[in-house]
């Protein structure tokens, strides 16, 4: 079903709020001086869960194409919508009291974090390469301007550089990556294209330019999901952005990321039949992206282990991960889709988790460093603990939620007979186990060298903290209903 | 008689430019001419496309956005770079190098 303009309205009421937050909290910045340092983090919010109540209002719609075929609404669409407020709104309250950004004004933070939100929204869902396009470079250039938020400090200065100029080249590749596949098919509409593909003759489609255009696009994607070997901002942009700024990247425009990705190759390069999506001829990107799999996790697995400042640790830690997220696409079933839902959202909790402890431990203490947590345990057993936790469900021991996400990313390889693809994943997550466990280490085990004063939490941060963690202890034992979700979401998306 | 191919191999050569540029030059403004090159060689080949097929205006539409799109990304780097010469005095890309460190 394709709907026209004013009939697609009703379906884009998340995406009109978020557009209202976006305004409304810029004005305030504007007009409210007295009040806005408090009423703009407070219109976040209500933007935020106004969008997220009106994407719940769309759960039974039946899937359709919104203003001509640029947007998606499907159970796919709603599951990425809901993950990516979930994220912002997480991280909103996560950078409240973070010393970092204290030290700057922080109006436009919110307007520029919605934005980046927005422009999640519309990526996860675009059908169409110029909308893609569009909200990709949405995202983009205000998350550029989120790394370097803190004008006066080198390191995020440097970062937001480095991160535009990578940023800028990977989408301006992609860019080059789809002239080509609009001058291929003559679409710009993803189901459009695949039709185009599906009728060529075996002659018309040429290998060389196939190969062209599958590189230069995922240039892009990879980009935003942090897949070797365009992941070398990740590092740099990682540790130097403001911690609450690392968390919101590491977790919510790699998710984005990966949903755009999903929609490019299935919806748009393969053909869905019955449960399962069919190759369109010659065209054989899994292989592709079964390389880049194997590259991502297993040079990012291997950097992290020697690195001491912590950022750059789950900097590459998230490298990684995305290597496992990436299993889960090259099986062609519902089930890799869903493999991949689940591990976004159990990443989700994680990842957040692990970064709002280092926001707490870098407000008191200054800090980066791996040797500077030695004796954590002493100063705040529940930070400790906590972040044991973190580390546990990242290596993905159970009963913690990470399991979860590698049991049905593994599971999904496996049940497509590809088990040395497994093996590697199992191999690599043994590796993993290393540096992790060195941060737990520290924390636990070793003496603190310094003095050891007990570390001041405020009640915000230590009840954000408890919300992180009880996803990551208790989802395994409410599994169900994530299990229903994720495979009603992750039905076949293939054409409308 | 310009044909489809002769655009092709502009846009191409374009392309190529703009990546060579973008991997030799230190400065950073001239890194950012770089991408510029990149972004017009894919709207060239989108131009191109769409005049010479019979698909109607979507390529031209798809360029005017990128068009605006590359001076959004353009402003907002030339801001970052103007940061980057308050903080060091220098745009000199090999001096961005304390976070390898």
């Amino acid at each position: 079903m394709i709907l026209d303009n004013l009939h697609s309205l009703k379906f884009f009421l998340p995406e009109l709020a978020l557009t209202a937050g976006i305004l409304l909290v810029i004005l305030s910045d504007i007009a409210l001086k007295g009040l806005r340092n408090r009423l703009n983090p407070l219109l976040t919010m209500v933007t935020l869960l106004l969008a997220a109540w009106f994407t719940f209002q769309l759960n039974d719609v039946p899937a359709a194409s919104l203003f001509h075929g640029m947007l998606a609404i499907d159970g796919l669409a709603q599951f990425f919508k809901l993950l990516l407020l979930l994220a912002a709104a997480l991280v909103v309250l996560g950078s409240l009291h973070s010393t970092e950004l204290a030290s700057v004004h922080q109006g436009e933070f919110f307007a520029l974090l919605l934005a980046v939100t927005l422009g999640m929204v519309l990526l996860a869902n675009s059908t169409h390469l110029a909308m893609l396009y569009l909200s990709l470079e949405l995202v983009s250039l205000a998350s550029y301007i989120m790394v370097g938020y803190l004008k006066t400090d080198r390191l995020s200065n440097e970062a937001s550089l480095k991160y535009i100029l990578f940023g800028a080249i990977s989408t301006g590749s992609m860019l080059y990556g789809l002239s080509l596949v609009y001058g291929m098919t003559g679409s710009l509409s993803l189901y459009t294209i695949r039709d185009a593909f599906l009728n060529q003759a075996p002659e018309g489609v040429s290998q060389f330019t196939i190969l062209l255009i599958l590189v230069l696009t995922m240039a892009g994607f990879g980009f935003k999901t942090a897949v070797v070997p365009f992941h070398f901002w990740c590092p740099d942009v990682y540790a130097g952005a403001p911690t609450p700024v690392t968390a919101f990247l590491s977790v919510a425009p790699k998710a984005a990321g990966f949903a755009v990705l999903l929609r490019f190759f299935f919806s748009g390069m393969s053909q869905a039949n019955g449960t399962h999506w069919e190759l369109i001829r010659g065209i054989d990107w899994p292989l592709v992206l079964i390389g880049l799999s194997v590259l991502t996790m297993t040079l990012g697995n291997i950097a992290a282990l020697t690195q001491n400042n912590l950022k750059r640790m789950l900097a590459y830690s998230s490298i990684a991960h995305a290597g496992y997220i990436l299993m889960g696409s090259v099986v062609l079933t519902g089930d890799g889709v869903r493999a991949i839902l689940v591990y976004l959202f159990v990443y989700l909790f994680m990842n957040l988790g692990a970064f709002l402890v280092v926001t707490i431990i870098y407000n008191s203490d200054k800090t980066f460093d791996i040797e500077d947590y030695n004796g954590m345990f002493k100063r705040s057993p529940f930070v400790a603990v906590a972040m044991a936790v973190f580390m546990l469900s990242l290596i993905g021991i159970p009963p913690f939620s990470g399991f979860m996400g590698k049991l049905y990313v593994f599971g999904s390889v496996i049940d497509k007979g590809l088990y040395w693809f497994a093996a590697i994943g199992a191999l690599n997550a043994a590796v993993a186990a290393f540096y992790y466990m060195r941060v737990m280490k520290a924390m636990l085990i070793e003496e603190s060298n310094g003095s050891p004063a007990p570390l001041q939490i405020s009640f915000l941060n230590q009840a954000l903290l408890v919300a992180l963690l009880l996803p990551n202890v208790l989802l395994v034992i409410f599994w169900d209903p994530i299990d229903r979700w994720t495979s009603a979401s992750a039905r076949l998306f293939g054409g409308i | 008689m310009i044909t489809l191919q002769h655009y092709l191999l502009l846009s191409a050569a374009l392309f190529s430019l703009g990546v060579f540029g973008v991997l030799t030059r230190k400065n950073a403004v001239n890194v950012l001419m770089g991408i510029e090159l990149i972004l017009n060689s894919a709207n060239i080949n989108l131009i191109a496309f769409s005049r010479y097929s019979s698909h109607g205006l979507d390529g031209q539409m798809f360029a005017v956005f990128v068009i605006v799109v590359a001076a959004a990304e353009v402003a907002v780097a030339l801001a970052i770079v103007l940061t980057m010469y308050r903080l060091l005095k220098t745009v000199s890309l090999d001096r961005a190098d304390t976070l390898r460190r």
